[in-house]
């Protein structure tokens, strides 16, 4: 963090932010990170590591009854400390969602164009024609005919109602999208289709993007940068491809590793999984919560926490092995074996 | 396993048609599929959503009953008959996507797997079979599973549970459809590391359903790529996915996140199965004919009014492509 020497503003940047449940989970606990406009930041990790807990507290949709502390500073403003109204109003407008599953993120009885124009409506001094008029031309953004405005979502196709889902994130121009598993059920030909989408629109509109998926895959194909998440910590981040191909952290690695390279003899018949589940976040284990499930654990690593530490140029894992000096020397040998006796 | 040279399961000249609503023309989702599958093989079938591979997999289970063709399993046409049916069943298992929806939510695990048992009137130990067929699915130990219900269980958990469901009636072959889609990437490993060991283990055979063809990697012998309701290009895994010569396959390994060169982004979804084209059932989203190529290979003509013969099952390396053909008898052009 300290590397950078002129920098803008950045669009959206989270301090040391936690959320607690009400019920006492620890999903989200002391995050850091920071968007640009025109830069793509990829938030990977297994379910139940608390990405889409940071995206939902990120614009205070979370429930009534959950703690969150920390600093959201969107375009400079902390949007924990903001009053209700001012909240309403940077939702849609200065950040929108992506959600997962379009299937049931829409409104089944109600026509698309009216559902793209309601928060036109709201947040815009305009008349219902006017929206109306809008939403057609954001259908044409996102690769829909205009016409299209007056389809209701069960005569469109699952590519098709994530497009109207993005055209609906673009709505009130917002400088920053969030984009949850903006591609995950949608076949790989049309979430190739999804994600040029996606990319161009960044470039065009210089937005700021954050796209939280498990796939580590996609986002190092998509992100500019990478944070790996692991019970509610960022434990390994860097630049995207860096983060993919040659990941420090073990669980990053396993991650990584999980998805088959075509064409690479390694892991034909030799898919690669990582054994266990993630801890339960009201009930995490002590020292490094990953050492239950690491391979490379040593015994300082069931009582000794690991925070961020600075992991070559530009990039921070979490991870007693990473050395001060960079790409640690003693994580590689391990490393081949882990991979090959997983 | 016997050692004799027959095909466990195969399907000859399978076509399934479903009658068009109001007078609308019939949808053609199986339109002429050879498919063999050997003792012990893995086969991987791969397409888009809507390409008919689902269909295809429910009457290779004769859930669906063909219009045209037959499915034949140990070398005897599959009986439509109830009873024969259902002893087909024993022998051959479905193994569902999304664990969460394929399990009962009000009945514990052991309920689960033994329902199969339950069916089919099984004379042995229940108890013991159930705790077998757990065990084999990587759920250990059995016991701590057994009063569980599926909402106290992990995803990955839930896909375990539902394929000891399958294996406790030790089926010869089973049929997996996207048994990894809904899993986490962590978890996808493990569950594929499984079917692999239950080949080795048990020499089951496996039809795999899946539109990831970094899944077919993982764990296939064979590959059939499906669009439109045909089967467009078969063969060994390695061949295929390292040196595919049917544009679609070319279009969709191009489009993995991994791939090298510049990716062919086919616009458009595959089309309605009751209006497939006429000629190569691919060529309005050509990306070979759309740039010229296939034109200068002078087989464009034949690529808009020359339907392809359908592939035969067995495992050798073919493809439906006039231009692919076309390459191969003239190598220097």
């Amino acid at each position: 963090m300290s590397t950078t020497s002129i920098r803008k503003t950045p669009l959206l940047e989270v301090r040391d932010l936690t959320v607690t449940y009400a019920g006492g989970a620890r999903a989200v606990r002391g995050v850091n990170l920071e968007v640009e406009a025109g830069r793509k930041l990829g938030i990977a990790g297994e379910s139940g590591c608390g990405k889409s807990t940071l995206a939902l507290a990120l614009l205070r949709l979370l429930p009534a009854g959950t703690k969150v502390t920390g600093e959201i500073l969107l375009n400079g403003e902390d949007v924990l400390a903001m009053k209700w109204g001012q909240v309403r109003a940077v939702r849609w407008a200065g950040a929108s969602i992506v959600f997962q599953g379009a299937m049931h993120s829409l409104n089944a009885v109600h026509r698309i164009g009216d559902q793209i124009a309601e928060p036109i409506l709201l947040h815009r001094r305009t008349t219902p024609a006017a929206a109306r008029k809008r939403a057609g031309e954001l259908l044409e953004q996102v690769g829909l005919p205009a016409a299209r405005v007056d389809a209701y979502p069960h005569e469109l196709s699952g590519g098709q109602r994530q497009r109207v889902m993005i055209a609906m994130a673009l709505a009130c121009d917002p400088g920053l999208i969030i984009a949850d598993e903006p591609t995950t059920a949608l076949d790989v030909m049309i979430q190739a289709q999804i994600l040029r989408l996606i990319e161009e629109l960044v470039s065009e509109q210089d937005l700021g993007l954050i796209m939280i998926s498990h796939d580590l895959a996609v986002l190092s194909d998509t992100c500019d940068r990478l944070a790996v998440m692991y019970a509610g910590r960022v434990v390994e981040q860097g630049p995207a491809s860096e983060v993919y191909e040659n990941a420090h952290h073990p669980y990053s690695r396993a991650l990584s590793g999980a998805f088959p390279r075509i064409g690479d003899p390694a892991s034909r018949f030799a898919p690669q999984g990582l054994p266990g589940d993630p801890p339960d976040p009201s009930a995490l284990p002590a020292g490094c919560t990953f050492h239950p499930r690491c391979a490379l654990a040593l015994d300082s690593c069931s009582t000794l926490d690991q925070e961020l530490r600075d992991a070559g140029p530009g990039r921070q894992a979490a991870c007693v092995l990473v050395g001060p000096e960079g790409a640690a020397a003693p994580v590689v040998p391990g490393a081949e074996e882990a991979r090959s006796t997983s | 396993m016997t050692t004799t040279p027959v095909d466990l399961l195969s399907a000859q000249g399978l076509r399934i048609t479903f009658p068009g609503r109001h007078g609308a023309a019939p949808a053609r989702a199986v339109d002429g599929v050879d498919l063999d599958i050997r003792p012990g093989e893995i086969v991987a079938l791969v397409g888009e959503s809507g390409c008919g591979k689902t269909t295809l997999a429910r009457s290779l289970l004769g859930l669906v009953p063909p219009t045209a063709g037959q499915v034949t399993f140990d070398g005897k046409p599959l009986d439509y008959g109830s009873r024969a049916l259902k002893a087909y069943r024993k022998r051959v298992q479905l193994v569902l996507q999304d664990p969460s929806g394929s399990l009962n939510p009000r009945h514990t695990v052991y309920d689960a797997v033994a329902e199969g048992l339950r069916i089919h009137g099984y004379a042995g130990d229940e108890r013991q079979a159930v705790h077998d067929a757990l065990s084999r699915a990587g759920l250990r130990p059995p016991e701590r599973f057994f009063l569980r219900y599926p909402h106290e269980l992990s995803g990955g958990q839930r896909q375990r549970v539902v394929i000891a469901g399958a294996l406790v009636l030790e089926p010869e072959l089973i049929v997996a459809d996207e048994p990894v889609a809904s899993l986490d990437a962590s978890v996808r490993g493990e569950i594929l590391a499984l079917l692999l060991r239950l080949r080795e283990e048990l020499g089951l055979s496996a039809l795999v359903v899946t539109h990831d063809l970094g899944l077919a990697w993982n764990i296939a012998d064979r590959v059939a790529v499906m669009y439109l309701g045909r089967i467009v290009e078969t063969g060994d895994v390695e061949q295929i996915l390292t040196a595919p010569r049917h544009p679609y396959t070319q279009a969709l390994l191009s489009v993995l996140p991994e791939a090298p060169g510049e990716p062919v982004v086919l616009t458009g979804e595959p089309p309605d199965p009751s209006r497939v084209p006429s000629g190569c059932r691919f060529h309005a989203r050509c990306q070979v004919l759309a740039s010229g190529e296939a034109e200068r290979a002078g087989v464009a003509d034949l690529c808009r009014t020359k339907d392809l013969p359908v592939l035969a099952g067995g495992g050798e390396t073919q493809v439906a492509c006039h231009w692919a053909t076309a390459k191969v008898a003239a190598p220097a052009s």
